[in-house]
């Protein structure tokens, strides 16, 4: 008898533990994205919403929201053919076994690893110096990975009866997979972009050395070989993430980097709940076919 | 016929297209893989320091320069990774642990619907915010609390990557626990065992592989993480004595010592000896959670562990077994 009432009384005290654990850490999240935010906002003062050379943020957001599109050009065609040839083409083998293993290494390189990369590859060999190009397509390699294993999962999640069926009425391979099976991945794919996009907007350490700190944009400027033109992609440009740790080794002006980290854990978090929300409708919406 | 013949082209034409997107990625792992190897060997083979000196020695003084004749120690960094990761990795693992735990075994509804979307979430907010969080609320906070002259520590810095890879453990273990089959459990109650009995018998050592697969990759997360590290940890090239130490990590020094070394000079290839040995730890993380989900190696990493796979559940029947005679 005693034994038991010990079990159950180790079982209640651990359940207490594992509840108190839970709200302790989920308590510790969301009182770490409310302060941010929060606090960013409180501090800060209507110009450090222009977009000014020095003491706003504007020109930052928008080479962020520029730097993540371009990187988006360069990783969404080759990570969707990737994915669509590990999922189609590829066949088992050796090859096929050495390409996951790549697609693993390359998304657990350490970003400042890709950073150097990319310092060497984009700056020192194809001469572009410190420019935007330059860092989108080393948040490119980054997001890669991601993109591939997504469209990989997507196509393999879809019925096999869409491929088959397509088959069967004569359609060729490439045939099915442009017209039934892609169109049917569209928003799981889509999701996957979007989380590579809220990583991309994070991104700081590959970009330290490669897109460099430029904020000095004329909006009025629409040459797009001058380096104040916004649309010039191989002018330098300083990301929000960027501006958040040259202001920290500058040491000053604390209430722009609040209000930097403020807007950028925003973009993050609307873009990673989109993500989710987006996924969420896609299993509704399945489970629903299934019934 | 000509149609057909068209469709045929097409055929060829796209899949070879695919084919080489996905041979381009093989090439793009090599050539980062080469590049690495070719500037980081550098320090042996131009520089002619041996492999001993560059991970036993303390002594950090590279020539910026292409004469060389300076010495490259790296021991400090290494020793200033293994330990701040290590500080993360012991924070966080219980925690992480345990927030799995609750989500999958105790309030699975709220777990499902809430508590896990949120954790995932968090997995993606940007390093930078918690560097400069940490820099600005912990390092403060440290001083305060401690009575040190200055907050920037290890301890900072192991705090601040403690809270970054949290979500990813609990996520990864979280996959882990729920593909326990519900049979193991439901043996486990009809033999009479209270929920924690079921959960550190039985379901514990049968998601083990998966929840090892977890931490280690957030083991890898908190290896890459240069600028957050570099924020708090207060950059001071000296060994580490206690938690209390500013020290440096091997990306910090990367981070902090790139830009201003000269291309080719000792420094320089130093540093990318240095970010070597990062690719290196990489590839033995990823080789270690293969080696811990085990039969499954194509799908390591988060997939294996939504995977029960038939090793997990012959290991949740040896736990069966222990559990049964435990009661005895």
């Amino acid at each position: 008898m005693n034994k038991i009432r010990r079990s159950i009384g180790v079982d209640r005290f651990m359940t207490g533990v594992f509840y108190a654990i839970a709200i302790f850490f989920f308590a510790l999240l969301i009182g770490f994205a409310s302060y941010v935010i929060i606090g960013g906002l409180a501090g800060a003062s209507s110009e450090m919403f222009a977009f000014e050379r020095s003491g706003s943020i504007g020109n930052q957001l928008f080479n962020t929201l520029y730097l993540v599109f371009i990187s988006l050009v360069f990783s969404i065609p080759i990570g969707v053919c990737g994915g669509i040839y590990l999922a189609m083409y590829a066949k088992q083998g050796p090859v096929t076994k050495f390409l996951r293993i790549c697609i693993e290494t390359l998304s657990s390189l350490p970003s400042i690893v890709v950073g150097l990369f990319g310092y060497l590859i984009f700056l020192v060999m194809a001469g572009f110096g410190r420019s935007l190009i330059a860092g989108a397509l080393c948040v490119s390699i980054l997001t890669l990975p991601l993109i591939t294993t997504t469209t990989e999962d997507a196509i393999k999640g879809l019925p096999q009866g869409y491929l088959q069926a397509s088959l069967g009425l004569g359609a060729t391979r490439w045939q099915s997979i442009f017209h039934v099976l892609l169109p049917a991945c569209v928003p799981r794919i889509m999701t996957g972009v979007i989380l590579a996009a809220g990583r991309g907007f994070g991104e700081a350490a590959a970009l330290l050395y490669t897109t460099g700190s430029g904020s000095d944009l004329r909006w009025s400027n629409w040459d797009l070989t001058s380096p104040t033109c916004p649309l010039n992609i191989f002018r330098p440009a300083e990301t929000l993430s960027l501006q958040i740790w040259n202001l920290q080794t500058n040491g000053q002006d604390r209430a722009l980097a609040n209000l930097s980290s403020a807007i950028l854990l925003l973009l993050v978090l609307v873009f990673n709940i989109g993500a989710n929300a987006l996924s969420r409708r896609i299993s509704k919406k399945s489970a629903g076919e299934a019934a | 016929m000509n149609t057909t013949k068209g469709m045929f082209r097409k055929e060829y034409f796209w899949r070879s297209l695919m084919t080489v997107c996905g041979l381009f990625v093989i090439v793009l792992t090599i050539s980062i893989g080469a590049f690495l190897i070719y500037q980081g060997s550098g320090t042996f083979t131009k520089f002619g320091h041996s492999l001993a000196e560059f991970l036993g020695s303390t002594a950090w003084d590279p020539a910026d320069g292409a004469d060389g004749g300076g010495t490259v120690g790296a021991l400090i960094f290494i020793v200033g990774s293994v330990s701040t990761c290590g500080l993360a990795l012991l924070i966080s693992t219980p925690f992480a642990l345990g927030s799995a735990i609750f989500m999958t075994e105790i309030a699975p509804k709220f777990g499902e619907k809430f508590y896990r979307p949120v954790v995932q979430i968090f997995a993606g907010i940007p390093s930078v915010v918690y560097g400069w969080v940490g820099l600005t609320v912990l390092v403060p906070a440290i001083r305060d609390v401690f009575d040190l002259q200055v907050g920037h520590s290890l301890l900072a810095a192991g705090i601040v990557l403690a809270i970054m890879i949290f979500p990813t453990i609990t996520s990864v273990s979280a996959d882990a626990i729920r593909s326990v089959s519900r049979d193991c459990r439901m043996a486990a109650y009809g033999l009479g065992s209270t929920r924690w009995q079921t959960t550190y018998r039985i379901v514990i050592p049968a998601a083990f592989p998966g929840i090892i697969s977890g931490v280690i990759l957030g083991l890898a997360r908190a290896f890459g993480e240069a600028l957050a590290v570099a924020m708090v940890i207060g950059q001071t090239t000296a060994l580490p004595t206690s938690i209390f130490s500013r020290t440096k990590t091997l990306t910090t020094e990367i981070a902090s010592q790139m830009g201003n070394a000269m291309e080719g000079g000792e420094l320089k290839t130093a540093l990318w000896t240095m970010a070597l040995l990062l690719f290196l730890m990489s590839l033995l993380f990823i080789f270690l959670i293969h080696f811990f989900s085990g039969k499954n190696p194509e799908k390591a990493g988060e997939k294996s562990a939504k995977r029960a796979s038939s090793g997990e559940k012959k290991s949740a029947a040896a736990g069966q077994m222990n559990a049964v005679e435990g009661g005895k």
